[in-house]
């Protein structure tokens, strides 16, 4: 583990607070995606299915 | 072949679908090779020690939160004169990125300022308007939320944003109209002097370069999900009239 000295707790608190919060924006960002198009597909299915 | 082209939503999803994928690998390789490199294999500086690695990060992201907004200025601007749905969805799409580049450069500032001031936070000029912005971005958000009309949420967002701008704008020259204030001056200039040591430079211009591909891609894949969103609305409208 590299040194960073009497500052290692700042460092390693930014870059922790900052992945944390890149990464629950991504996650979200694609549950997000993948719940409109799954409930895209199930309402265009049933369209089409009444269309005949 | 004209960007407008683009308004056409059928267009944005054919050619978003085709270019995300690269944007997101290339914003991937950008962070984690600028931030690897920045953290472990960069040295400390004399009057900041070890925090000097935080740069990696609080540039990125607080150069991003203003961009964000220019992009949404951008836009916003395009919806209220051209009418293009696909702008008024980027604008929408792009705000809980620009949000969350905001919060990441509030809380780098935060921790490292604790240290190398004494204190958390100061009512400094940058820092004030930087805090505005942010209240700009939950208000932006909120608006969205609030307003049932696809169109009429559009026009109030495009509004606040305009506003927004000043302090956008104001965060990002606040150092260079108050010559005051603890926040210290751009850390990346075309003056030789004022910038940021030759060591640091190549990391933080490629963890700029991830934060900026970062924001492209969630921008792309988020108005995308914006785009089939709008489509389902249309479809169960459509369903309950019929």
């Amino acid at each position: 583990m590299m040194d960073l000295g009497k500052y290692a707790q700042v460092v390693l608190w930014s870059y922790a607070g900052a992945i944390a919060l890149i990464a629950a924006l991504i996650v979200l960002s694609l549950w997000q995606a993948a719940k409109t198009r799954r409930a895209l597909r199930e309402v265009e299915a049933r369209q089409d299915q009444n269309n005949g | 072949m004209s960007i407008w082209e683009y308004a056409n939503p059928k267009k944005f999803m054919q050619t978003s679908g085709a270019v995300l994928p690269w944007v997101a690998a290339l914003a991937a390789i950008c962070l984690i090779t600028g931030l690897t490199w920045g953290f472990f294999f960069t040295p400390d500086a004399v009057n900041f020690g070890a925090t000097v690695k935080i740069i990696y990060l609080h540039v990125p992201s607080a150069m991003m939160a203003i961009n964000a907004w220019v992009m949404m200025l951008v836009a916003s601007l395009i919806w209220l004169i051209r009418r293009h749905h696909v702008s008024a969805l980027a604008a929408k799409a792009a705000a809980p990125v620009g949000l969350t580049m905001t919060l990441i450069a509030l809380l780098t500032g935060a921790i490292w300022g604790q240290p190398m001031w004494g204190t958390w936070w100061a009512w400094d000029p940058r820092l004030t308007s930087f805090l505005i912005l942010t209240l700009f971005y939950f208000g932006y958000l909120a608006l969205w939320q609030a307003v049932e009309n696809p169109d009429t949420a559009a026009d109030l967002t495009s509004v606040l944003c305009i506003v927004g701008s000043v302090f956008a704008l104001l965060s990002r020259y606040a150092v260079n109209f108050w010559n005051q204030g603890l926040h210290q001056g751009a850390s990346l200039s075309l003056d030789k002097k004022e910038n940021v040591s030759d060591v640091y430079y190549v990391p933080l211009l490629i963890s700029i370069a991830g934060f900026v591909l970062l924001f492209l891609a969630l921008v792309l894949l988020r108005t995308r999900t914006e785009i089939r969103a709008r489509r389902l609305q249309a479809l169960l409208l459509r369903e309950r009239m019929a």
